[in-house]
């Protein structure tokens, strides 16, 4: 199917990008993104505060981490409590009182991997509501308004997601429905002054898709783009592979935001291979399962060996439970009948991607991010030869060796 | 918390407590993990290593005023529990780590004045660092009695040392035990306004704004007949029911109230957040409902404490009581 050529792009979109540094070996850059509720230091972790809550932190704690963006949830809040509510909460930020920045998804991404009953068509996407069976149509045009609703500052333009496990002729279809889908966002928003609508790029695993749909995408003058349809059930190979083309192919000056990634090891490779945003609800729902990550790997502190260890999570960490209390502690808790050890384990696990995400920026800056990379696999494998061989690869593209 | 006073007390008071499981020389004790069994040894060394500054006594707690107890079985109780104190004043004596922690003694005995009042005189032979008033928990029906019983029994103790009651926690009776010379209680009303979803909103200012006072009274009487019918339906997996001295943010009229929970409260959920937020956080099931809640609920409590203790400084008990009463359903 043809793209019937509109770009209808923004007469001009702020630019909301500035670099402050770059690697001059791999991609690497270290920026500031001006947003209306502040500042954000890039590379940056976004953690996920789905129904405008960052699960069960206040939004002093998350301040207190040195957290200035957030991602909510549409498709969440469209349902409970919905946009007419929020809107007279004075947006999201004054319904969640969130002083700083907040990025919502579009809800596509949802609607897809939680409803069951969903359909997609040129339209948009029909579903059945799971809280009153009520059947909705979220199109590009509702999204975004829900999104004004909202008032974040960061918007997603609805996307038609893909598993990126599937194959075939739905996946052009798909990539070439959401360049037409961002035309509509585009036309549908109503506050672009203060609200800055992002385009995904799709195209699943096909490296031709990809291509087509960031040269068409690109030619819409939007303030930032994100590389959706990845992190999925994707080999990690063909991952690092579509980043890598896509960073290759979006403009310098404007932010990237890979969508869904947030594992350390996948954050330290995506920044190296040109990447400045990242969100996901790993750290964050570990935590809810026990689980404190560390710069070798992780926690389980539900188990039997922490029970008489009485050292803090991490020593070098300066975040309050680590500040506070002890492994030992937190195990006992564990197995407690009291919600009381999710706090601590959150606080802490949003703590660890915040300062990693500092430590790679330092690193940028004061450029020496290669050696920063050899010494962070060193401390995750063990060695840095030991990393995973997807991981080599994708940072030798980009000309960091690790042996 | 290094600064705060460590109080260790034998039964969580939010947890059930099956009877039956105490003998002439262990009481047991739930958890976790499931039952176990102390005898006096065991009691103490457990009390070694956890060192609170005052430890309730073991002690024999099923003779209550909650049922009719035969005077044998309310011997039997205030028999048990001063072996227990003797024998752990002597295990106290032997041991270094717990010459800085106190004992407090508990008074058993059921609802039988004859034995209330030997536990209490017997107790307070002993050298113990205050007194816990036991099993005065129980039923409206029996209120009149208790009272008087609590009466008794305080009216036997010394001046100059702490009196301690648990199982009571609720604002009305609170005051009446107040009344009753009892100083400190457990703070498991909150805890459990919270659990249920509730915010606690009852007024303790007994010296307010007169216009102030005719728009709490309508708010107030509102609020009582909605609750009067909403007690009907079903509650939460919260063991106890709702009261008047609360609001139940799940209900849909919060939805859209902007206001925070208590107008003029400190707390960081006050100064903070909205009822709408906290409704929408109870009906998405959030983490987050049930730590700002609790925030509130404590410092809404210790704020009716600290009218307390200002209205027996200047001598205006019965009006803060008058006020807690109209709020009582």
């Amino acid at each position: 199917m043809a793209v019937v050529a509109s770009p209808t792009s923004l007469e001009s979109a702020p630019r909301i990008m500035k670099l402050v540094a770059e690697c001059s070996r791999s991609r690497a850059r270290a920026g500031e993104l001006r947003l209306p509720h502040g500042p954000v230091a890039t590379p940056v972790f976004m953690p996920v505060g789905t129904q405008a809550t960052m699960k069960g932190i206040t939004a002093e704690q998350l301040d207190a981490l040195g957290c200035r963006i957030c991602l909510g949830n549409t498709y969440h809040l469209g349902l409970r409590p919905g946009p007419e509510l929020i809107q007279k909460a004075r947006g999201l930020h004054g319904f969640m009182n969130w002083p700083h920045n907040l990025l919502t998804d579009s809800g596509g991404f949802q609607m897809v991997s939680l409803v069951s009953l969903s359909e997609v068509t040129e339209e948009g996407v029909r579903f059945r509501s799971p809280y009153d069976g009520d059947e909705t149509l979220l199109s590009p045009e509702r999204s975004v308004e829900i999104q004004n609703a909202l008032g974040s500052d960061i918007i997603m333009q609805l996307d038609d997601v893909v598993s990126s496990t599937v194959t075939g002729p739905r996946v052009e279809e798909a990539m070439y429905r959401s360049i037409r889908w961002l035309d509509r966002c585009i036309a549908a928003h109503q506050r672009p002054d203060k609200q800055n609508l992002f385009a995904i790029i799709q195209g699943g695993l096909d490296a031709d898709l990809r291509a087509t749909c960031l040269e068409e995408m690109t030619k819409r003058d939007v303030p930032g783009f994100a590389i959706g349809g990845l992190s999925g059930g994707e080999s990690k190979g063909q991952f690092w592979r579509m980043v890598a083309l896509s960073t290759s192919r979006l403009p310098k000056d404007k932010p990237r935001y890979l969508m869904g990634v947030g594992y350390a090891t996948d954050l330290v490779v995506c920044v190296a291979l040109g990447c400045d945003m990242f969100d996901c609800v790993f750290p964050t729902r570990t935590a809810r399962f026990g689980s404190a990550l560390v710069p070798t790997g992780n926690l389980q502190l539900k188990k039997k060996q922490y029970e008489k260890d009485f050292r803090p999570i991490d020593p070098e960490c300066a975040c309050p439970t680590c500040q506070k209390h002890s492994r030992a502690f937190l195990h006992t808790l564990l197995h407690s009948d009291n919600t009381a050890a999710l706090h601590h384990l959150t606080v802490h696990n949003i703590a660890y991607q915040l300062r990693l995400m500092s430590a790679v920026r330092a690193s940028i800056v004061e450029k020496r991010f290669p050696d920063f990379v050899r010494d962070f696999m060193g401390t995750m494998y063990g060695d840095p030869t030991l990393c995973p061989s997807w991981a080599t690869e994708a940072l030798a593209s980009v000309g960091i060796t690790l042996g | 918390m290094p600064e705060s006073l460590l109080y260790c007390s034998l039964h969580d008071p939010v947890s059930p407590c099956p009877a039956g499981y105490v003998t002439n020389k262990s009481v047991s004790v739930w958890g976790v993990g499931g039952r176990v069994e102390m005898t006096a040894s065991k009691f103490m060394a457990i009390q070694q290593a956890l060192q609170p500054d005052w430890f309730q006594c073991l002690s024999d707690g099923e003779a209550t005023c909650d049922e009719a107890t035969s005077i044998k079985r309310a011997r039997k109780s205030v028999d048990r529990s001063l072996l227990f104190l003797d024998n752990c004043l002597k295990l106290q004596e032997e041991s270094e780590v717990l010459q800085k922690s106190m004992i407090i003694g508990v008074i058993e005995g059921g609802d039988v004045m004859e034995e209330r009042l030997r536990s209490a005189r017997e107790t307070a032979k002993r050298p113990v660092g205050g007194f816990l008033l036991d099993g005065f928990q129980g039923t409206p029906t029996t209120l009149e009695t208790r009272l008087h019983l609590l009466s008794s029994v305080t009216a036997e103790l010394p001046e100059h040392k702490p009196r301690l009651i648990c199982g009571v926690s609720q604002p009305d009776e609170v005051l009446e035990c107040i009344e009753r010379g009892v100083d400190l209680f457990e703070s498991f009303f909150p805890y459990q306004a919270t659990e249920r979803g509730c915010a606690l909103t009852f007024s303790f200012d007994y010296q307010p704004i007169p216009e102030e006072t005719l728009l709490q009274q309508n708010g107030t009487q509102e609020e009582v007949n909605y609750v009067d019918q909403t007690k009907k339906s079903k509650t939460t997996s919260c063991n106890q029911e709702m009261t008047s001295f609360e609001i139940n943010l799940k209900e849909k009229k919060y939805q859209e109230d902007f206001d925070p929970l208590v107008r003029g409260c400190r707390c960081y959920c006050c100064k903070n957040h909205t009822r709408a937020y906290l409704h929408h956080l109870l009906v998405t099931n959030e983490l987050l409902a049930g730590v700002l809640l609790m925030m509130h609920n404590f410092e809404h409590y210790f704020g009716f404490f600290q009218a307390i203790r200002e209205a027996l400084k200047s001598d205006r008990l019965a009006q803060l009581k008058e006020l807690i009463h109209r709020q009582a359903s």
